[in-house]
């Protein structure tokens, strides 16, 4: 960690406040309707997305989940133009055709949330091995949760990385709970890790409430898969502070203890870590606070203020290459 | 022009285009020994980075074609079998066709993922018999089904060409067919159907293998002095509407020739668009020749029962012209 530096240590900071601040925004706009349908928040697992997607490089690809925001910020999403998609309005990321789950960014890397579990994974083998074909050195990030890893497509590309050395990052979000199916009734392992070597590749757990760990275990296999050294498999240890979604409460339903809920939020990065920062004189977080503020403050102004799509762009840009009547008119 | 055999010249047209573009790689199970023929060699040419022999893991290479395309390659995926598509169906129609309209038009998806055999192949039975191109066109993604020798090569090609996913269905019973080749590049433009015969009695919409059997209904019908025009629309998604509602107006009698099953297939949404708008030129109901809604059984007369026959069409026909149900 000798190798860190000052502005990377707050960076960090900026990163998971901006998340977690995001992400209580969201919340209330949901609640007051300002954003339609539902989103799953990000709040507890901060440190995961931050600490490895701080180990990639801009021109490094992620595919990321139902639980996409924290990613996309992390590998430099615009807050503006995510708020916006999460209104529906023509600014967003994808012109409101996708919503919370679906936020993409080439320019980025960010080759989109997706709704389906698992289903990130071979795209993230595919851009890894165009990196590879076309001589480049760039690294994919496929994130995923526990759930995931009883989903055979997940499975499968393990496999396919494995076999064709692909410089992968199958980056384990073990947030203990597939909505609510504990991960220790669905799976018999101790370690999620471990199912990695059996696809022949290394597989790390870390303290993915620590992004620090998080970092180091990331560079690291990150530095490998970059190296050629093929695809590696990175269990982040986690939690979720509040429900699978924003529509949870509503459900009434009960599948974790207050116990465990507060152990966990005994180790919240977003308390632990600035305690850190100004204990070891880094920074102020407060200043980092109101920055982070500024900017969403921003965000959610610019989303309100942008316009809705006009209707009938639903039916632009399904093809790249249009013929006519397609899609279909008249329906 | 030169005679050629179908599965060559779509082989032909792979590797015209590869030549042409480096981008191009091919991925699917068995493509270095290729089963069908049309990788065959390909390995020598193109070597070992831009062929990919997969594990049995039709989603994860699905997937991974799509993640390879939206980084700049252009992937060619082969199914050995219509069935695989079921395995792979969220990475085909989720993933690749949907991808770019939900990311607000980011991106291209140029994969061309082609089905070297498909449709019925006899004694295979049920799950290796399907012809599923209605489930592609359903969930919007451009679909051809070439049916002459130079429509393999040339919607082949112009599949590789389109910059977004398309699926290319080579039916079993045409692969070994001959028939000329026009010489140097060229390709089949998508969305444009093909007056396989001219007729001015009646219109036989035939898709895939039948356009051979509907050719050979319509000599039948001459015979019997009854003037069939076989139309084979070879691009199913982009479809020319034009072309069909054309000849269905010329002639006032439409027979639907179709591969696919009964309920909701092919022949059905084209019934709808001549209902829709050919009904003034009616002079019978549109008829629909096309499978039995159960799985391809194994059995000669089992199978041969399900299927759509030469001998149904022709009295489908003749009940068309002669405004009786058949």
């Amino acid at each position: 960690m000798g190798e860190l530096t000052q502005d990377q240590f707050v960076g960090f900071y900026r990163t998971m406040r901006t998340i977690r601040r995001f992400e209580q925004r969201v919340v209330e706009l949901v609640n007051r309707n300002d954003i339609p349908g539902a989103a799953h928040e990000y709040v507890g697992e901060e440190a995961v997305a931050t600490g490895v997607c701080h180990a990639l490089r801009p021109d490094d690809v992620i595919t990321s989940t139902h639980r996409g925001h924290g990613h996309i910020l992390a590998k430099g999403g615009d807050p503006r133009r995510m708020m916006a998609e999460l209104m529906g309005k023509s600014t967003g990321y994808n012109r409101g055709r996708g919503g919370s789950m679906h936020i993409a960014d080439l320019e980025l890397g960010i080759f989109g949330a997706n709704g389906i579990v698992g289903a990130g994974a071979p795209i993230a083998c595919g851009a890894a091995m165009a990196a590879k074909l076309k001589g480049r050195d760039g690294v994919a990030v496929s994130f995923f949760g526990d759930g995931a890893t009883n989903q055979g497509v997940l499975l499968e590309a393990l496999n396919l990385a494995a076999i064709w050395k692909l410089p992968v990052v199958f980056v384990c979000e073990n947030n203990g709970y597939a909505i609510s199916a504990s991960i220790r009734e669905m799976s018999p392992l101790q370690r999620l890790a471990d199912r990695a070597p059996a696809f022949g590749m290394p597989g790390d757990s870390v303290d993915g409430m620590d992004v620090l760990a998080v970092h180091e275990g990331a560079s690291r296999v990150v530095a490998r898969a970059r190296a050629g050294g093929g695809p590696s498999f990175l269990e982040c240890l986690t939690y979720r502070f509040v429900g699978h979604f924003t529509a949870e409460k509503a459900l009434g339903i009960k599948y974790r203890s207050d116990e465990e809920i507060e152990e966990w939020r005994q180790r919240d990065p977003l308390v632990t870590y600035p305690a850190w920062l100004r204990e070891r004189g880094i920074c102020d977080p407060a200043r980092v606070d109101a920055e982070v503020e500024a900017v969403l403050e921003e965000a959610v102004a610019f989303a309100r203020q942008s316009p809705l799509p006009a209707p009938e762009e639903a039916l632009d840009g399904m093809y790249a290459t249009t013929y006519p009547g397609l899609p279909a008119r008249g329906w | 022009m030169r005679e050629m055999r179908y599965l060559e010249a779509m082989r032909e047209g792979l590797f015209e285009e590869m030549r042409r573009d480096p981008s191009i790689i091919v991925i699917g199970e068995d493509v270095r020994h290729s089963l069908r023929g049309l990788t065959k060699g390909i390995i020598s040419e193109f070597g070992p980075a831009r062929i990919y022999d997969t594990p049995i893991s039709e989603a994860a290479f699905t997937g991974l074609a799509t993640g390879a395309a939206l980084a700049g390659m252009r992937p060619v995926v082969e199914y050995q079998i219509n069935a695989l598509l079921f395995v792979a169906f969220d990475q085909l129609v989720d993933q690749a066709q949907k991808l770019r309209y939900m990311m607000g038009g980011q991106g291209t998806i140029p994969v061309t993922y082609v089905i070297t055999a498909s449709g019925a192949r006899r004694a295979l039975a049920g799950q290796h018999s399907d012809h599923l191109y209605p489930l592609m066109l359903h969930m919007g993604m451009k679909t051809v089904m070439p049916t002459t020798v130079e429509d393999a090569k040339g919607l082949f090609k112009a599949a590789i060409r389109e910059d977004d996913p398309v699926m290319v269905f080579s039916p079993a019973a045409l692969l070994a067919t001959k028939g000329p080749v026009p010489d140097g590049d060229y390709i089949t433009p998508l969305g444009r159907a093909r007056v396989a015969r001219e007729g001015t009695d009646l219109t036989i919409v035939a898709v895939g293998p039948l356009v051979p059997e509907a050719l050979a209904a319509a000599e039948t019908l001459a015979a019997e002095g009854i003037s069939a025009e076989v139309i084979d629309p070879r691009s199913l998604l982009p479809l020319d509407t034009g072309t069909l509602l054309g000849s269905a107006r010329k002639t006032g009698r439409v027979v639907l020739f179709d591969d696919s099953n009964r309920t909701c297939g092919f022949a059905a949404e084209l019934a709808a668009l001549f209902a829709d708008q050919a009904w003034e030129a009616l002079r019978a109901p549109v008829r629909r020749i096309t499978r039995a809604d159960v799985p391809v059984p194994f059995s000669g007369p089992l199978e041969s029962y399900v299927l759509p026959s030469r001998e149904r069409l022709l009295d489908a026909c003749r009940a068309c012209r002669a405004g009786v149900r058949a």
